[in-house]
């Protein structure tokens, strides 16, 4: 692998090799449906470490989602094992150990912005003082101060989603889960928010595992691609993505970018996904 | 009168604006589609005062004067003493004489007879209410409730309500409980049900998205509950007190018919058929209407503002 020059010297952020987030070995899941069992996952090995921004990409029905899903525990996996920080995703789930961020902003819409922060606050017992706080620096993590007193219906869908970021971020979580979280918005907005999460992934030193359909969206953001290919779901390829910690829009043209995505690309084709 | 602008100049009329015709406004605003309806409704009753009462009150004139002609016949119709169907204006006066005109504590007062039956629809209303809610919560919480309760629910509607106040009036006689409490057992009885139905589907309507955020903060049932399911139920939750607050009133009355009661709308009803009074029963069911009218009225302004508190649009 020869990397562009200008790039080259660039070290993953990876903050010293950290402790095993997110460890699965043979992890399989079928769902049982009427015509037949689907093979949603398949002997998937895995090992995210802290500090990683890991993407899933694969086509619709790979499992990207579905694994995702297991890790916070909204699935329940019928083969291997998996934890999460060292526990079983269950009681990782009853530790709080994850912000999790839906395909659509999924916001209260009784709620005002502020209070749809203050949600996980206030199941979790947060005092007054210190969820106002918190309320306060989140929104201004995602540049929505100002926006407190708003609803949900009052903001654009770029907004909205910026907000749930905020209320995943609030209780402050060590690991991120984003399923497809910019998928349902416009490229231009999509850019910037790429470009934000990349900044605010930056100054909080999170693990995010991150689920897109996008090659340069995945490219973009990630210190490694896990590539996932359809029938039975599983990780076709795990591809270092070693761009650097700066990552201006404009990195998307340089060669070494475009020789990732090519990868990527190559990969997915390689796992039959669109053929 | 001189204008700033020529008519025919580009500009003249600027800042001018007719205004809106009396035609215009009224099938414009809300009130025209209602004000057409009560005028073929109006038309179509005295129609049918006419056609109704046409039988026996020619029958009477010409008993005195087999001579009566058609005009006085159709005076008659809509001026009888006790009408198979009276003239609204008839039921108007009849409204006017027993409320404006007597005290309001008297016993001929429409008012005295409403209030009477206002109390047990209320709070029937409110016992109704919060047994619906409670079931409904019972329900969505646990199969057993779910698969147990929610059949008897539907069987309790099956039943005539006429069948079963009697015995609850009786039964609750015999033990000394009578007046207000037992018609609001009745009110209960008819306006749980649609609440029940409402919030269970209320408290089912968050999507899993919603319902999956819940779980990843690892929140109790009960916070689920206050704080998702609840909320998302507000729509259900009003709309079937509509329907519950209409039933209660209902019920209240169906309360007051088999003990003869000597106050209420429905002893209204009731003295008023014993003695064929049909302009006094008319009178209350105007008046058991326009109160069932108000109460439907109360809840949507309560839930206009729920909504507005939970940041609706406009």
């Amino acid at each position: 692998m020869s990397a562009a020059p200008s790039l080259a010297p660039a070290p993953v952020p990876v903050p010293a090799v950290g402790d095993e987030v997110i460890a699965a070995r043979k992890l399989g899941l079928v769902f049982g449906t009427n015509d037949g069992s689907v093979h949603a996952l398949k002997d998937v090995d895995l090992t995210i470490r802290r500090g990683e921004f890991v993407s899933f990409i694969g086509p619709s029905g790979c499992g990207k989602t579905t694994l995702l899903r297991v890790i916070a525990d909204l699935e329940q996996p019928t083969a291997g094992s998996i934890t999460v920080n060292g526990m079983t995703p269950g009681d990782a789930r009853r530790a709080r150990a994850y912000g999790y961020v839906f395909q659509a902003a999924a916001l209260y819409p009784w709620r005002s912005i502020a209070r749809n922060v203050a949600l996980p606050l206030e199941i979790m017992g947060v005092p007054k003082a210190e969820r106002a706080r918190r309320i306060a620096a989140n929104l201004d993590l995602v540049g929505l101060s100002g926006f407190e007193k708003k609803f949900p219906w009052q903001l654009s869908g770029g907004m909205q989603q910026r907000a749930s970021i905020a209320r995943a971020l609030s209780f402050d979580p060590d690991l991120l889960l984003m399923d497809e979280p910019f998928g349902a918005l416009d490229e231009i907005v999509r850019d910037h928010l790429n470009a934000e999460l990349l900044k605010l992934w930056a100054t909080t030193r999170k693990t995010v595992v991150f689920v897109t359909h996008s090659i340069p969206e995945a490219v973009f953001l990630s210190t490694r691609i896990v590539v996932m290919s359809p029938r039975p779901g599983r990780i076709t390829e795990i591809i270092d993505c070693d761009l650097g910690a700066e990552r201006p829009l404009e990195i998307r043209e340089t060669p070494r970018f475009l020789e990732i995505a090519h990868r990527v690309r190559e990969g997915l084709r390689a796992g039959h996904g669109y053929e | 009168m001189t204008l700033s602008a020529p008519i025919a100049e580009p500009g003249a009329g600027i800042g001018y604006r007719a205004r809106p015709s009396l035609r215009s406004r009224i099938a414009g605003g809300r009130a025209g589609p209602v004000l057409v309806v009560l005028v073929a409704v109006l038309v179509l009753w005295y129609a049918g005062a006419v056609l109704l009462n046409w039988p026996t009150e020619s029958a009477r004139l010409a008993r005195g004067n087999p001579e009566v002609s058609p005009a006085e016949i159709l005076t008659a119709t809509l001026s009888a003493q006790r009408p198979v169907l009276p003239a609204p204006h008839q039921i108007a006066v009849e409204i006017w004489n027993t409320t404006v005109k007597v005290s309001p504590t008297a016993p001929r007062s429409l008012v005295y007879h409403a209030g009477v039956t206002l109390g047990p629809t209320l709070l029937g209303f409110a016992l109704g209410t919060l047994l619906g809610v409670a079931l409904a919560v019972g329900i969505i919480h646990s199969r057993t409730l779910d698969k147990s309760l929610m059949p008897w629910v539907i069987t309790s509607q099956t039943i005539p309500i006429l069948a079963i106040a009697p015995m609850v009036i009786v039964v609750l006689n015999s033990v000394g409980i009578s007046g207000l409490v037992p018609k609001a057992i009745i009110s209960t009885y008819l306006s749980f049900f649609p609440v029940t139905v409402g919030m269970v589907k209320g408290l089912r309507s968050p999507d899993a998205m919603h319902l999956d955020l819940m779980r990843t903060y690892n929140a109790s049932g009960r916070q689920t509950l206050a704080k998702l399911r609840a909320p998302a139920s507000l729509p259900f939750l009003f709309a079937s007190m509509k329907v519950a607050v209409a039933a209660a009133l209902v019920g209240a009355i169906v309360g007051e018919l088999p003990t003869g009661a000597q106050a209420g709308l429905g002893a209204r009803l009731l003295a008023g058929s014993y003695y064929g009074q049909t302009i006094q029963i008319w009178s209350a069911l105007v008046a058991a209407s326009a109160m069932a009218g108000v109460l439907v009225w109360l809840v949507g302004l309560a839930e206009t503002t729920a909504r507005r508190r939970a940041g609706a649009r406009a």
